[in-house]
């Protein structure tokens, strides 16, 4: 039993590391965050507008920063995790500075990764310039301008869902859960900013399960007019009036359909991070086929790693969005004091 | 008797029950991933076949499952095996492997037919 003057090491200061860092401190207990970049936020600072309500992302950073600015945390930034160890009860949190932390418990918030869309060379994101993500098009909304390449405004948008994932090409069979209210999202912000141009979403599948998810949907269509397409795209070309050349199926119609475009969104989903890979190779932590860490149990111990003292919080275990995100630290904190006061595993 | 142009017309339903999936069965035994399509259309987009008739893997496949062989049989045979259906499957179905299967399961049928 540590009780509360047991230390807690927090590895990733995006939205799960902050909030749980936030919440432990004004519990009373005192927190070590250890973020890798110079700054706090992780992918929130990158993103313009968040679904389903269209909040600005930075009313979501400044409600951490206020979080986070308490006495009884420790920020490090800057400082990469590059393992752990366990010794009796008690862990060193090694880091790529040769410094060395202690922890009686150590959360993981290490997030995820965008997925590469170069990998999915046959869309030609890296090779065509007007062939951006979904990550691009946040940083082109927050300018508050959508140009192609040579500065033109684009009349005719397509938006690909799936990208990098279910989708055993690249390694991944899993859904990344967010892309699909992305796409309706960031579909709607491209009619708002162009309100000509014509936006077609390519879809296997549209997962609308969150809360005010299929009401979006739903506006998209009725107020903004986008067009949604049943295909997979199968490949992107250029042709000699320098388009894109998407084509699909229209499975709906059961027959092929090209189309030409100014623009192409790639929907990339998301991956385990990669710095988390050596965390999980140095403290023996259980990883899924979807390569995220493995919770000790899927009902009752999501926060909870398969080594004692060990726990989850945020996407790190699974593509969450911003709301779950922010309840997943939440919980973590309520396992961490029954073990910090109780032993609780 | 006038003809008062009444006829009967076979309901367009898919008579699942009735319809025979032996066909379906066959190609699923021997090759998994026939059952693991999700009918994203990516092997139609971008099949050669297909973009000059209206061959569509896709389809086919769905048809079969359905038992509905008949519009299946002729059609699996525009295939060219280029197996670019199987370089785009986001699901990794051995989409070549279900027309050859396809084909000789017909062709067995057809054989053993009394």
């Amino acid at each position: 039993m540590f009780s509360m003057d047991g230390q807690i090491v927090i590895v990733g200061g995006g939205a799960a590391g902050m909030e749980s860092a936030g919440q432990l401190a004004r519990s009373g207990y005192h927190v070590t965050l250890i973020e890798k970049e110079t700054i706090t936020g992780g992918h929130v600072r990158n993103w313009y507008h968040l679904f389903p309500d269209r909040r600005d992302s930075r009313e979501v950073i400044k409600y951490f920063d206020d979080l986070i600015n308490h006495k009884n945390i420790t920020l490090l930034t800057g400082l990469k995790v590059e393992g752990i160890d366990k010794h009796g009860m008690s862990f060193i949190v090694n880091t790529n500075s040769g410094t060395e932390i202690k922890a009686d418990a150590v959360i993981l918030s290490t997030g995820f990764d965008l997925f590469k869309s170069e990998r999915k060379e046959e869309y030609g994101y890296g090779i065509y310039d007007n062939v951006i993500t979904s990550a691009d098009l946040e940083v082109m909304f927050r300018k508050g301008e959508i140009k192609l390449h040579n500065g033109v405004i684009p009349g005719k948008i397509g938006i690909i869902h799936c990208v990098g994932s279910r989708d055993e090409k690249v390694g991944n069979l899993y859904c990344s859960k967010l892309c699909c209210v992305t796409a309706v999202k960031q579909a709607m912000e491209i009619k708002e900013i162009l309100e000509n141009a014509r936006v077609f979403c390519f879809y296997m599948d549209i997962r609308m399960g969150g809360a005010l998810y299929e009401e979006l949907y739903r506006e998209s269509q009725e107020k903004y007019g986008i067009n949604y397409i049943r295909g997979k795209v199968s490949e992107v070309s250029v042709n000699i009036d320098n388009k894109l050349v998407i084509k699909a199926e229209d499975t709906l119609v059961g027959r092929p359909l090209k189309m030409e475009l100014d623009m192409l969104v790639l929907m990339a989903g998301m991956e385990m991070s990669e710095s988390s890979k050596s965390i999980s190779e140095s403290a023996g932590l259980a990883t899924g086929e979807n390569r995220f860490f493995s919770p000790a149990d899927h009902h009752f111990g999501s926060n909870k790693g398969n080594v004692e003292g060990v726990f989850y919080a945020g996407t790190c275990t699974a593509p969450m969005n911003i709301t779950e995100t922010i309840s997943h630290a939440r919980a973590v904190v309520s396992d961490v004091i029954g073990y910090m006061n109780n032993g609780d595993r | 008797m006038g003809n008062f142009g009444f006829t009967l017309i076979k309901e367009r339903h898919i008579d699942f029950d009735a319809n025979d999936k032996s066909i379906a069965e066959y190609i699923s035994d021997r090759e998994p991933s026939f059952r693991i399509c999700i009918e994203c259309g990516c092997c139609s987009a971008t099949c050669t076949s297909g973009n000059f008739t209206p061959f569509s893997l896709r389809e086919l496949q769905i048809l079969l499952r359905r038992g509905e062989n008949n519009k299946v049989k002729d059609e699996i045979r525009k295939c060219m095996l280029c197996g670019k259906c199987t370089l785009v499957c986001p699901r990794g179905v051995n989409t070549r492997n279900i027309v050859m299967l396809a084909r000789e399961a017909f062709q067995k049928q057809e054989k053993y037919a009394v």
